[in-house]
């Protein structure tokens, strides 16, 4: 280890109960941006953003393969998420429970989507995005959407629209997604429908 | 905060509550299906609201205002218990007004008090499994969701509606959530059962003793299956609630003596209560 | 007027408060110590152990104290205690042929290397009221063995094993011994699996479910190849370390069931095997387990699977009296909401009925 590993959460046991809180909620309400608690003594580690961070302490651990993208790759996080955390880094992308993608999302193949008999046993990723407030939008709707939400997004493929009906066309199978931009939150179950709203 | 000596906040250790979480967000990504998640011994026997217990404790924190009925009472034995239990390990606000609570768990009911956005509804959960009465074996039933062969459940309603003229299924009657999975709404009245349905509040599912979690998430279609010709009907009573007069809430029926007198009261205190403070009499108070 | 039923809270607590009376008794009788309950009571304390799944005897005398005797509220205790604990990593797997043996018997050979060693069993007692017993100062003692018995005694099956006669027992490569204390079943169930969650299990309902094999329900032709009874030390691989250190010593029992294959067209006939392992001395319990194991391997050997004891999702849901306990008891808990709403289905196909009937009649008469 070459540099000083950055802190963990102050208190283990409140704060992943607040993060996990706030996931909660962003999962239960598709495309509804959640702030998260600031819980992070010195920061995240480049080039996670706190929320990515916040996230993997609360629910990372050994019985959680995770995958990390090229971007966010480097050995402090792979030493802080060791650490903190506990969990297996894997190369296989198919074998991770999570993944962290801090560079672009240009697919979402060959993450676990699960069976049709256990759909759960599917990978959970936490991208991160450019802003979740400018950029193109999107009209969302499904479970936990009252009538529809707009969500838009800095930093998403022009397609993602696309590649996100194709991963809905799997259910019960599926990936699920949290965007993430500095400490704010977005989630996006299997279940939502995302149109492009024309400009 | 006071918690219990030498055990955690909410008495799950930290990786028994990620493990927890992690299949709550699952649950709540597949809306209806039953996610295994590997369940803990609680110091409250399995049957008696361990699936539920562990949910609430997974999720609780030190700003939440707890709530917990049995039959739609607070001051029933499993509630004050399970209550206790959450008062000695988490230091927690408790209310019995369903309006201050941000987490309710329940057996039994859903609150007459309309639910609204922010709060969880933690259901425990003895049997998850709907189809299990017409089919013992978990590999049966678990091939019949992942291919949404729900046949079977529908020959059942259809043959009661043959041999009695209507559905007998009074309570746990089975819903499908957002068209997709067929899901035990635990052992509520079907009464209850249209409240699930486009609920603003988030709801989650327990099961302790059979190892799952499952969730629908707010404002998500719930119906409860029937046919075009026999559609889904709730209990009614022809009385009101002897005490707050309300003719709307589901009743307990209370044998007064042995000769056949009963009389019928709200189910949900907290509502009776409340309605009874706004100045609502019913016959029992009005004599 | 009626009122609501209020005051829960306060009837729970005098009720606790008259459980913890009653549990101490008479207090001009002197309380049981955990010491006494330990050494006198030994086999419940095994039992708490095995179906507690935890090794520690004065947890388990102290649940036994607790629960007043009742042992499954004892196992309850000490798996809700054992839940809590944190995980430091899994021991070395133990050889049974290391064990420092108490007792060895085998049913399937008159004599064998390190004999027949009886120990200490209810087998050859007459089952007597022994009225000494009822005075307090009993002080029994046995004779000690010369010499301590060799180490290393070879087993039956190990014995058998050399001919060839019998299947041989492979650890599984590179696969990760399952927990399903962790992850919940799921079926198929794997041997390894199975035998952790018959180990866990109700000794009644296993001991039963063994029996009805015997009885022709999925019948297996099951010897009593060999039971032990000793002590065996426990080894662990701290990371840091990389070696293995011994963290201690504990007392098992170990049953080997020998059972009759008839072979299949490509393997010759052989016998097979059946297991059973538990804590302490629960030798009725290893038995039991060691009939089950075999009558839930019918599937993989290529039997017809038919009775209830060959049904794995039958007996592994059900092995557990923990669940089946609560479960079972939880019928006391208020059920009135569900009873009313059966109440008020009730009357409606009652009334259903009668005015089928009664628009029968009406029918009749008109066609009369």
């Amino acid at each position: 280890m070459t540099e000083t590993l950055l802190a963990g959460l102050a208190d283990p046991t409140l704060d992943s109960q607040r993060v996990f809180r706030a996931a909660l909620d962003a999962l239960s309400r598709p495309g509804r941006a959640v702030d998260l608690p600031d819980v992070l003594p010195d920061g995240a580690p480049a080039p996670l953003m706190p929320a990515t961070a916040a996230l993997a302490l609360a629910l990372f651990d050994y019985e959680t393969p995770v995958w990390l993208d090229p971007e966010a790759d480097r050995l402090a996080v792979r030493d802080w998420l060791r650490f903190h955390c506990g969990c297996p880094l894997v190369a296989d992308k198919a074998q991770a429970r999570f993944a962290i993608l801090a560079g672009p999302l240009d697919a979402l193949d060959g993450f676990a989507a699960g069976s049709d008999a256990y759909p759960d046993h599917s990978a959970t990723l936490l991208v991160q995005v450019a802003g979740l407030s400018e950029g193109a939008a999107h009209r969302l709707t499904g479970p936990g959407i009252e009538l529809e939400e707009t969500m838009q997004i800095n930093g998403l493929p022009d397609d993602f629209a696309a590649l996100w009906e194709r991963n809905r066309g799997l259910f019960p199978r599926g990936i699920d997604l949290f965007l993430a931009d500095g400490a704010r939150l977005i989630g996006l179950p299997r279940t939502t429908r995302i149109e492009r709203k024309e400009a | 905060m006071s918690t219990a000596q030498g055990y955690n906040f909410a008495y799950l250790d930290e990786q028994t509550k990620r493990m927890i979480r992690r299949a709550i967000l699952k649950a709540v990504a597949i809306p209806g299906y039953q996610v295994p998640f590997g369940s803990r011994e609680m110091p409250l026997p399995y049957g008696w609201g361990t699936g539920g217990i562990q949910v609430t404790a997974a999720i609780l924190g030190p700003d939440d205002t707890l709530k917990v009925i049995d039959q739609g009472a607070d001051d029933t034995t499993n509630a004050v218990n399970i209550r206790s239990f959450f008062q000695k390990t988490a230091g927690m606000a408790t209310t019995d007004r369903t309006r201050e609570a941000s987490i309710i768990q329940t057996r039994h009911r859903i609150p007459e008090t309309p639910l609204v956005e922010g709060q969880i509804m933690v259901y425990q959960v003895p049997i998850p499994e709907p189809l299990r009465w017409l089919e013992p074996r978990e590999g049966e039933t678990r091939k019949m969701h992942g291919l949404a062969e729900y046949g079977v459940m529908q020959v059942k309603l259809y043959e009661d509606i043959a041999h009695y003229g209507h559905i007998s299924t009074a309570y746990d009657y089975p819903v499908r959530v957002n068209g997709r999975y067929v899901m035990s709404p635990s052992p509520i009245p079907k009464f209850d059962n249209p409240k699930m349905d486009n609920s603003p509040a988030l709801q989650l599912f327990g099961a302790g003793r059979e190892k799952r979690i499952y969730a629908i998430p707010p404002y998500t279609r719930v119906e409860s299956l029937d046919f075009e010709d026999h559609p889904f009907q709730i209990e009614s009573w022809d009385q009101a609630c002897a005490i707050c007069g309300s003719a709307d809430s589901y009743l307990d029926e209370i044998v007064t003596d042995d000769k056949g007198g009963r009389m019928f009261v709200c189910s949900d205190t907290d509502y009776c209560g409340e309605r009874v403070a706004a100045g609502h009499t019913g016959e029992e108070q009005a004599a | 007027m009626y009122v609501a039923v209020k005051g829960g809270e306060r009837a729970i607590e005098n009720s606790r408060r008259l459980l913890a009376e009653e549990r101490r008794g008479d207090t001009s009788v002197p309380e049981v110590t955990l010491a006494q309950i330990d050494e006198q009571l030994s086999l419940a304390v095994d039992r708490v152990m095995t179906e507690g799944s935890l090794y520690d005897r004065e947890l388990a005398a102290l649940a036994v104290k607790q629960a007043r005797g009742d042992l499954i509220e004892a196992i309850f205790l000490l798996r809700a205690y054992r839940t809590t604990l944190p995980r430091f990593g899994y021991a070395e797997p133990l050889d049974t042929v290391a064990m420092q043996v108490r007792r060895r018997i085998s049913a399937t050979y008159k004599d064998l290397p390190g004999g027949q060693v009886l120990g200490p069993t209810f087998d050859y007692t007459l089952r007597l009221l022994d009225f000494d017993l009822a005075a307090a100062d009993n002080a029994p003692e046995a004779e000690a063995a010369d010499a301590p018995l060799e180490g290393g005694m070879p087993r039956v099956t190990d014995i058998l094993g050399h001919g060839g006669l019998i299947e041989p027992e492979e650890p599984r490569d590179e696969q990760e011994v399952g927990d399903l204390t962790r992850d919940p079943l799921r079926f198929p169930a794997e041997r390894d699996v199975r035998l952790q969650s018959l180990a866990r299990g109700d000794e009644g309902f296993l001991l039963s479910l063994g029996y009805s094999t015997q009885r022709g329900y999925g019948k297996n032709h099951p010897f009593a190849g060999e039971i032990r009874l000793g002590e065996l030390a426990v080894e662990f691989v701290p990371e840091e370390l990389g070696f293995p250190i011994e963290i201690g010593e504990i007392t098992v029992t170990e049953c080997q069931m020998v059972n009759q294959f008839q072979g299949s067209a490509t393997e010759p006939a052989k016998f097979t095997r059946g297991y059973g392992l538990t804590f302490g001395h629960c030798e009725r319990k290893a038995m039991a387990m060691a009939l089950v194991d075999r009558s839930l391997r019918a599937e993989e050997l290529g039997e017809q699977a038919k009775a209830p004891a060959q049904d794995q999702e039958f007996v592994l849901y059900h092995a557990d009296n923990v669940e089946a306990s609560g479960f079972t008891q939880h019928l006391k808990l208020p059920h009135y909401v569900d009873f009313q709403a059966e109440l008020v289905m009730v009357r409606r196909m009652r009334e259903t009925a009668a005015n089928n009937a009664a628009r029968n009649d009406d029918f009749e008469e008109a066609a009369d």
